[in-house]
């Protein structure tokens, strides 16, 4: 366990574990867009930086991805945080101006949209957090989707912008994609996703589509489990 | 248009050359690259095959770096230098004329097949600039007289400086 | 190459090969770096090995690396005698050869002639370009065959890995770095020895060490001529580093740019691997390692440590947040230790003659000599090596020649990308890491691109900020998003269409990206910008709030006119217009309807009276 103080009050927390996590179980709330529960931290959207104090030399990090330390003087609203913070959002609203998600964070961090920044049109409400490409990544293991490009023109999406061969349907980018940008649209028995349509199988207990068949083939692949016990919904197994 | 069976083998070799190394995959792009004067789309579904690697893993590698090209290039690589000395001595007036005359923008390949034009962010030979490297041939002092003189003889059919 | 057994085997071959050597004997040496091969070396070279055959005489004809002057190429030193011919052509040659080498006889017209005393100079120490230099690090570069490691061991490569290996411990070679004060030639600036001594101490095995040579800052390249032309004295450093760090592995990241600094870098590792120099047991101890090397795929991004352990693990070259140090946990997550391939050039040289003697040149904090590159607006265009201190005066006008054309000294950029401008007030500034770091600039990796009255610094700005915003991996939102956002507003203000209080959203956005970015080049991508508002505020204010381009620079804010004085109606202009802006009769005045002008500067380059004029 190691001690520090975060906005003026002294905490314990154990070691190894973030200042994000630390900071939020004392109550006190830092912002974030790029950090979602299932996948690692990439520490790329910048919105949840701290100003941190060791012996004489501050620093800005993101507390997504420091850690704890024993003597750490942590101040989650200082000047230049709130500041990163600030240009942050006025970035990200110029870079996608429809998106409401990150509309409503600015409101609630008090942030306008910055009218020398000329709107874009063609990012949609992609922010680049690449929680999706992480998601494909590591906890489906399919890697459809991923980074492409560079600097401004980076994008997110399956190789060559085509309709992904790979892809399964499963729709977990969607899940924690924080802006909504991914569209899934899920009908009776299709689900369209990447620019496919994938067949929905149904349940063999209860006749309901609940998952794309091309999901189900590949965990039957990824686990052994013969495809025909996967073919039960969540609900009646 | 090289076949598709050709590429696939060629591709196949340059793995085996590296290995299999998954670590590899820059050098592996470098000697496609080389091999077929950009990355053709089986090269690189082969390479990750061949090397266990996602398709979008190295499509994400092979459009970070600018050594690359994932469309055919043309016969000769006119490069303008876009380095701080020769910015200062005047290569944004020489890039426009080499847009000028080529017809083409930086990136973008000549309908006759002939030029690929792109920028490149000091090739170090500073001392030249403006410099224009085309292939493996450094021109330096670069004026706009010099490019209509070089793209002209080369459009003739003869490469000299 | 023999395999070299120990420390005794390597200094009987030194001894072989200086024995052999014949100080008398004519030698002809001629610069083969990039550089002079761009001013067509290679053609002068074949011509001097075909008319000494001719000749019937037994005189050598090394091609050498880069020695520096580039302004001057092709450079020709004919040897024993030390004449130094510079601006040579293939018709040159003959005389060269039946003259100069056969009989002593100088040939003025190839003899650097000052500019300011018009005297011609014979040798190449007195050339006054190399006369204030101090090349330790450079200075074998005019002299070695690049190719050949026993170039390298008759002038005494390899002793201080001998002496390294049989006379002193790895902490004892960490002690004399560190005391010895040097810090990395890349860019940091960070105390070598403190790195090395932190990765020895690290948990983790295997240990890397990686050379960088992915000279990324534009204007800057004296590690591709170090590479080029003694890339022997980076694998010696390196080799001493791996022992006295205790790392097995090594890699030399180079540019992808510089096809013939990997040629010459592949040669030397193989041929020290063939003399045992590399590999198992090195010089009979117990020490073994070996080097890879790897090149760049064309990202200035990847010069950033932890982009490069990225590329060199094969994946796109994203930094990644620095809470760790690479000396605990760096490539592949092992302790890894990153330097310049400069700084591991200066290794031997610390080792052979002792850090006391290393410490007493430079300044206080900043130890040793940097390589410069010395370009831009400036006469004597080339690569320099001084001891750190030096004012920054002398460089640019004892060294450079000062101003070509007559023009007036305005700014000098150093630091690259990430540093900023240092106007006329401060040329008497001694040049070290701190100072450079107090007046709003850095020494980077050791550009210094010299401007005069006809640079634009709000050009510069956004040429830098444009390089930049393509060079931005694109990961985190202030880099990617901001430096576009900041471009975008030069951009506006370059053509004329800056606001009020553009400045000020300029500054604070400054702050804001330089504490968000993930890593340094967003870090200190606001630098240009920043330092150019400090020292020329008045151009900005010019463009904004005039409308106008002080240095006749930016497209939007200048037009193009005809001096009817100078004009002799020739036609010249006409021809070359591309949108037949220009127009008269033969003989006659001519005009430029500034509608059509697209101020491509084609009239400016083909008019021989100097007739038209920029406002």
């Amino acid at each position: 366990m190691v001690n520090l103080i975060i906005d003026g009050k002294n905490v314990t927390a154990k070691e190894d574990t973030a200042v994000l996590e630390v900071a939020r179980a004392t109550g006190i709330n830092i912002p974030t867009l790029c950090a979602h529960e299932s996948v690692s931290r990439s520490g790329s959207c910048r919105l949840c930086v701290v100003e941190i104090k060791k012996g004489n030399r501050t620093r800005i990090v993101t507390s997504c991805l420091y850690t704890v330390e024993e003597g750490l003087i942590v101040d989650t609203k200082s000047e230049r945080v709130q500041n990163v913070r600030r240009l942050v959002m006025e970035l990200l609203l110029a870079r996608c101006p429809e998106s409401e998600v990150l509309q409503k964070l600015a409101k609630e961090l008090g942030v306008d949209t910055q009218p020398r920044f000329v709107a874009d049109s063609d990012k949609g409400k992609c922010i680049l957090c690449r929680s999706c490409v992480r998601v494909c990544e590591e906890v489906v293991g399919v890697n459809a989707i991923g980074l492409s490009g560079r600097g401004s023109h980076k994008t997110v999406g399956p190789p060559y912008n085509e309709n992904s061969d790979v892809c399964i349907g499963c729709g977990a980018c969607a899940y924690v994609c924080p802006t909504g940008h991914i569209e899934m649209e899920t009908t009776e028995n299709k689900r369209k996703i990447w620019g496919r349509t994938f067949k929905m199988q149904t349940c063999a207990k209860c006749g309901k589509f609940f998952a794309p068949v091309d999901q189900l083939k590949f965990i039957s692949k990824k686990t052994g489990v013969p495809l025909n016990e996967l073919t039960v919904c969540t609900e009646c197994r | 248009m090289t076949k598709a069976s050709d590429i696939k083998l060629r591709t196949k070799e340059i793995v085996k050359k590296y290995k299999g190394d998954k670590s590899a995959l820059i050098a592996v792009l470098q000697d496609i690259q080389g091999a077929f004067n950009y990355l053709p789309k089986e090269a690189l579904t082969t390479a990750g095959k061949a090397l266990g690697i996602p398709v979008s893993r190295i499509y994400e590698v092979a459009t970070f770096y600018n050594a690359f090209s994932l469309k055919p290039r043309g016969e000769h690589i006119v490069k303008v230098c876009m380095g701080t000395a020769c910015h200062v001595r005047g290569a944004a007036a020489i890039q426009d004329k080499m847009e000028r005359t080529l017809g083409i923008m930086p990136g973008e390949t000549s309908a006759d097949k002939k030029f690929t034009l792109e920028t490149v962010n000091c090739v170090g030979a500073c001392a030249l600039g403006p410099v224009v490297v085309i292939d493996t041939e450094y021109h330096g002092q670069v004026t706009m007289a010099k490019v209509d003189k070089i793209i002209g003889k080369m459009k003739e059919g003869a490469q000299q400086s | 190459m023999i395999k070299i057994t120990d420390a005794k085997a390597l200094r009987q071959i030194q001894n072989e090969i200086k024995e052999n050597y014949d100080p008398q004997k004519k030698l002809v040496t001629i610069c083969a770096g990039t550089g002079c091969r761009g001013y067509g070396c290679i053609k002068v070279k074949e011509e001097l090995e075909a008319e000494i055959k001719k000749q019937n005489i037994d005189v050598e004809v090394r091609a050498t690396g880069c020695f520096g002057f580039c302004e001057k190429g092709p450079l020709v030193v004919v040897h024993p005698q030390k004449i130094f011919y510079q601006r040579v052509k293939e018709n040159d040659v003959a005389d060269i050869v039946t003259k100069t080498v056969m009989q002593g006889e100088v040939i003025e017209k190839l003899l650097y002639k000052d500019p300011a005393t018009s005297e011609t100079v014979m040798k190449e120490e007195d050339v006054p370009f190399y006369k204030k230099q101090k090349r330790l690090v450079f200075g074998s570069n005019g002299i070695i065959d690049p190719t050949r490691i026993e170039s390298y061991l008759a002038i005494g490569g390899y002793t201080a890995l001998a002496k390294a290996l049989s006379e002193m411990s790895s902490e004892g070679i960490i002690d004399e770095i560190k005391k010895a004060g040097l810090r990395g030639r890349g860019g940091g600036g960070f105390l070598a020895g403190t790195k090395w001594e932190g990765c020895r101490k690290a948990e983790g095995s295997p240990k890397y060490i990686i050379a960088n040579g992915d000279e990324g800052d534009p204007g800057a390249y004296m590690d591709r001529s170090l590479m080029e032309g003694n890339p022997h004295s980076v694998v010696e450093g390196m080799i001493i580093g791996a022992y006295a760090i205790g790392a097995s592995e090594g890699y030399i990241y180079v540019r992808n740019e510089y096809p013939l600094a990997v040629i010459h870098l592949t040669m030397a590792i193989e041929s020290a691997r063939e003399a045992g120099l590399l590999g198992k047991n090195i010089l009979g101890s117990k020490f073994s390692f070996d080097i890879s090397l790897n090149k760049g795929g064309g990202a200035f991004v990847c010069g950033e440590s932890s982009a490069l352990f990225a590329s060199i693990e094969g994946r796109a070259g994203e930094p990644r947040a620095k809470y760790v140090h690479a000396v605990e946990k760096g490539l592949w997550d092992k302790p890894t230790v990153l330097n310049n391939v400069e700084t591991w050039a200066n290794v031997p040289l610390i080792i052979n003659n002792g850090a006391d003697w290393y410490n007493s040149i430079g300044t206080e904090k900043s130890k040793g000599t940097k390589i410069f590159s010395l370009v831009g607006k400036i006469n004597n265009t080339g690569l320099v090596e001084v001891p750190m201190g030096m004012k920054l005066r002398e460089i640019v006008y004892d060294i450079g020649g000062g101003i070509p054309n007559g023009r007036k000294f305005k700014a000098v950029q150093t630091g690259g990308p990430s540093g900023g401008c240092i106007p006329e007030s401060l040329l008497d500034l001694p040049v070290d890491f701190d100072k450079l770091y107090e007046v709003g600039s850095m020494m980077g990796s050791g550009g210094m691109i010299v401007m005069d009255d006809r640079s634009c610094m709000v050009d510069v700005a956004k040429y830098f900020l444009a390089f930049l915003q393509e060079e931005s991996c694109g990961k985190c939102v202030p880099c990617r998003e901001g430096v576009r956002r900041m471009r975008e507003i030069l951009e506006d203000i370059c053509a004329g269409k800056g606001k009020e209080g553009d400045i000020d959203l300029l500054e604070k956005m400054s702050l804001a990206i330089a504490d968000g970015s993930l890593c340094a080049l967003g870090g200190s991508a606001p630098n240009p910008v920043l330092s150019t508002l400090k020292y020329f505020r008045e151009e900005y204010d010019a463009h904004i709030k005039d409308h106008r381009c002080p240095a006749g620079v930016c497209k939007a804010l200048i037009t193009y006119s005809i001096n009817a004085d100078k004009c002799t109606g020739c036609g010249m202009c006409i021809k070359v217009c591309p949108t037949q802006a220009t127009s008269g009769e033969k003989k006659k005045v001519h005009t430029i309807d500034n509608d059509k002008c697209i101020r491509c500067g084609a009239c400016i380059e083909s008019c021989k009276f100097d007739a038209i004029t920029v406002e």
